[in-house]
């Protein structure tokens, strides 16, 4: 019953075969041993298992592996390249934005994603101008992500140790740069 | 005595922060094994009565199942008096819902999860009684278990210092079930072959865990080997042995050579891993006008399972707080049909002080006087409790630092008194504590190799408190060299024995043993130092604190938060929190507020937040997951501010360190409530504070 599929990871492909039921998570953790993205509840309720599914940070306890054969995945693994840190990275570790880590990863690339989405000027649950078409989610500080819009972007990513205190500044200053 | 400090206090990034934020650290679940077997369980339906018919046919002829454990195949286990809940697949009992009585073991985890909704078990229920309150006629006083902590206490003549009272309060404090939910799962890989047990688990203690898992199967602890270098946040359910490790060993003896890999899932880790049981506390203060304490009486009534002994111990900070002539505690346990509570980040003091510091307000209110200056006219000055002098005590000054930060003097008293744009605006206080211990038992090895390179040994534990960051700042000082030149080595039984990662005593015990271990090695090495070719070993134990029956030793803290509350639906927001600790010595500053800042965002989570909702039909907790259990998200945090004030305590132990695991939680859930009360003129006494309870007005 088993299918095959392709999937490009970090920047190597890789084919295997998945039986239908195996999540994207699964796959990644149990069959390709790359254990960067996290199981935290395997319900999309924790965000820990967050990669860039063809760009756009997806839960990927939420998909099947299957369903995305020829996909790109990027983990917090793969941000990290040619072994220098990736900024959000080096900005977390500065910040103290993590204590156990177990959240970490997801969180990383929650938010890498997250300011490109941002950037690409999509709105949040807390943007004023939220039904307008021309949405502005900086503060009056230009090219600064206004701390409320981090807060409620990365509320899908849960931090039991709670840094979150710490998270958001973290992230602003990446923003900023 | 305590020893110069020059890497402590610095602000040294995670030694493991590079590996933690690519996710290269290895967890329990991901070390790498060949041939991994994977384990799904099977939970009883009932909440009470007897398995009396099995029948595994189904599932046993899946493709790709290995094996259904069950308790006719399941090797014989010897639970210890008092560790009943670890007594599974023993028997025909089912002592609670959801309690583990068959497993699958398979190829794939998808193979196992499937097979084991195929297994199905017959059972004939019982009556169960999962029915908590204050009034049942069967509660009993739960045991001491550490005479350090008596579980009650009892000075003077508290019913005469009631009656005699000018002011009287007299007041009831609920807290619900909470669950620790730490983010990385129960998990563990456990092998069994050649007469070894080789496991991988997330544990806050690998030698107690071996200890249990020795008595349990009846083997020499030689044949056990836990390793546990990564744990992915625990507060406590990771302290002890459950019984989903109990589970994996079993299923590991049934195929001997495969690696068996079993996760508790989300759901499943609300009735398997413990939880800080609900609390009815009661408290009576009699004062004077000026609210002088005269007398003090504080009872608390918790749940524990038919199998085992747990008691929240909320009454045990009470004897530490303030100066009375009368003080009265009292713990009462009712035992139901649920699974074992167990210890979860500052078990007792954490509800404790929810409901102390709030009746503290309360009565700042009866009397007219301000909350901070209250606390200060009863200051004490010596233990009330023992008579015992404190080692320090910076209480008072953790209180005028915190006011002043806050802003506090420009506050109206007036509850209701400040609504800005439709929010009602309210600042509230409460005082934290949490005893400073050190538990023995732990062993340091260090190895020194020329030129001047030491390898520090110690089954230490790092839950993402810090520790491998701080406990080699620690070995660094010790040694009198640079942290470059240590590399520490911990979470392995391989290593020398170290005390669970528990009480917030982690540094404060494994430290003493390093510092031990590294005067040892010093003198050895004499005044010129140099190391010998063949290099040098020394191992040394954790001695005694002279000064432990001598003082009585504690950290302190303020806890300050501002909230906003909606006026027309009574939404809670907390813009702002503010901490200041007066905790001994702090080893890593960036560590010890991150730990601080977590203890506080978790303590206003549980304010506004946790609810572990009961079916007394089922007997069950039907919130079981992270959609429904809320914890805080970041959304719900504001600007959280960690101080901390300088404190030289020369008794503690040689790093003048008190632990900062679980000061940040105590206090933090009353202040918020008595914020609150002051924004909105509605005392909420039975957490957590939603919108239905404030909408009273």
């Amino acid at each position: 019953m088993d299918v095959e599929i392709s999937l490009r990871v970090d920047g190597t492909a890789h084919r295997l075969s998945v039986d239908p039921r195996t999540s994207l998570l699964d796959a990644l953790r149990e069959r390709l041993g790359n254990t960067s993205p996290k199981k935290g509840c395997d319900h999309g309720q924790c965000g820990a298992c967050t990669v860039l599914l063809d760009g756009r940070r997806v839960n990927s306890c939420l998909a099947l592996a299957v369903a995305h054969e020829g996909s790109t995945i990027v983990t917090a693994a793969g941000l990290a390249q040619d072994g220098a840190l990736h900024p959000m990275q080096e900005s977390f570790i500065r910040h103290d934005a993590f204590q156990c880590g177990y959240c970490t990863p997801g969180q990383i690339v929650s938010a890498v994603g997250m300011l490109e989405e941002a950037a690409a000027g999509w709105p949040s649950a807390v943007t004023a101008e939220f039904a307008s078409s021309n949405v502005s989610v900086e503060s009056t500080d230009p090219g600064v992500l206004m701390d409320d819009e981090i807060r409620e972007r990365m509320s899908g990513n849960l931090c039991r140790c709670a840094a979150y205190a710490n998270i958001v500044p973290a992230i602003r200053e990446c923003a900023r740069r | 005595m305590t020893i110069p400090a020059h890497a402590m206090g610095e602000m040294i990034d995670r030694i493991d922060g590079p590996d933690k934020v690519r996710g290269l650290a290895r967890y329990a679940f991901e070390q790498p094994v060949e041939r991994p077997a994977y384990l799904y369980p099977v939970q009883a339906t009932i909440a009470r009565g007897r398995m009396v018919g099995l029948d595994c046919r189904f599932a046993s002829s899946e493709p790709g199942v290995l094996a259904v454990l069950h308790r006719y195949n399941a090797v014989r286990t010897r639970a210890q008096d008092g560790l009943g809940e670890l007594d599974i697949l023993q028997s025909d009992r089912v002592a609670f819902r959801n309690q583990f009585v068959a497993g699958v073991i398979a190829e794939t985890s998808e193979i196992a999860r499937h097979a084991a909704g195929l297994v199905r078990v017959e059972y004939q229920s019982e009556p169960h009684d999962v029915a908590f309150s204050a009034d049942r006629d069967d509660l009993w006083t739960p045991s001491t278990v550490l005479s350090k902590f008596p579980m009650e206490v009892d000075k003077g003549d508290v019913d005469a210092g009631l009656a005699d009272a000018p002011v009287r309060l007299d007041r009831t404090y609920t807290t619900p079930r909470y669950y620790h939910n730490a983010m990385e799962p129960h998990t563990t890989v456990a092998c069994w072959a050649d007469d070894q047990f080789t496991i991988y688990t997330s544990s806050q203690g690998v030698h107690a865990a071996r200890g249990s898992i020795a008595a349990l199967f009846g083997l020499d602890p030689r044949q056990i080997r836990v390793i546990s270098p990564n744990i992915g946040g625990a507060f406590g359910s990771k302290a002890h042995v459950n019984p989903e490790l109990i589970l994996a060993l079993l299923a590991a003896r049934l195929v001997p050579g495969r690696p068996v890999k079993l996760a508790l899932t989300r759901q499943q880790a609300f009735f398997q891993a413990g939880y800080r049981p609900e609390t009815i506390q009661r408290i009576a203060i009699g004062a004077q006008e000026d609210g002088h304490i005269v007398a003090m009486f504080h009872a608390c009534t918790s749940p524990t399972s038919q199998v085992q002994e747990y008691a929240e111990h909320c009454t045990r900070a009470t004897p530490t707080m303030y100066a009375t002539p009368n003080l009265r505690t009292q713990q009462r346990l009712a035992s139901l049909d649920i699974p074992t509570p167990t210890i979860m980040r500052a078990p007792g003091e954490c509800p404790g002080m929810f409901a102390l510091e709030s009746a503290m307000d309360e009565l700042a209110v009866e009397c007219g006087i301000d909350p901070i200056e209250l606390r200060m006219r009863n200051e004490p000055e010596t233990h009330p409790g023992t008579g015992l002098p404190f080692s320090s005590r910076n209480l008072i000054a953790c209180l005028r630092e915190g006011a002043e930060r806050f802003g506090w003097d420009e506050r109206d008293p007036t509850p209701r008194s400040r609504n800005e744009d439709g929010w009602l605006v309210g600042t509230g206080v409460a005082a934290s504590t949490y005893h400073a211990l050190q538990v023995p038992g732990s062993v340091a090895t260090i190895r020194a190799e020329p030129p001047g390179r030491y390898t520090v040994l110690i089954a230490a534990a790092d839950l993402g408190t810090g520790t491998w960051t701080a406990l080699t700042q620690v070995a660094a000082d010790a040694l009198g060299v640079g942290v470059s030149d240590v590399e520490l080595r911990i979470g392995d039984t391989a290593y020398p024995q170290a005390v669970v990662a528990g009480g917030s005593a982690g540094i404060a015990s494994w430290g003493t043993a390093i510092c031990e271990a590294a005067g040892q090695l010093r003198q050895r090495l004499g005044r010129g130092g140099t190391i010998p070719v063949e290099g040098l070993e020394v191992t040394a134990q954790m001695p005694e604190n002279p000064y432990a029956d001598q003082y009585s030793m504690h950290s302190f803290g303020a806890q300050f938060a501002e909230v906003r509350v909606n006026a027309e639906t009574g939404e809670v927001r907390v813009p702002r929190l503010l901490g200041v600790f007066a905790a001994g010595r702090i080893v890593n500053p960036k560590t010890a507020r991150s730990q601080l800042l977590g203890g506080m965002t978790m303590g206003m989570s549980m304010a506004l937040h946790e609810d572990g909702v009961l079916d007394a039909r089922f007997g069950s907790v039907v919130n079981q997951d992270l959609a429904t259990y809320h914890i805080s998200s970041n959304a719900d945090v504001g600007a959280v501010e960690v101080r901390w004030l300088p404190e030289d305590d020369p008794y503690v132990n040689p790093m003048g360190t008190k632990g900062i695991g679980e000061l940040g939680i105590v206090g933090a859930a009353a202040a918020v409530a008595n914020a609150v009360y002051h924004a909105t003129g509605v005392r909420i006494r039975d957490l957590p504070i939603t919108l239905d309870k404030l909408m009273t007005w």
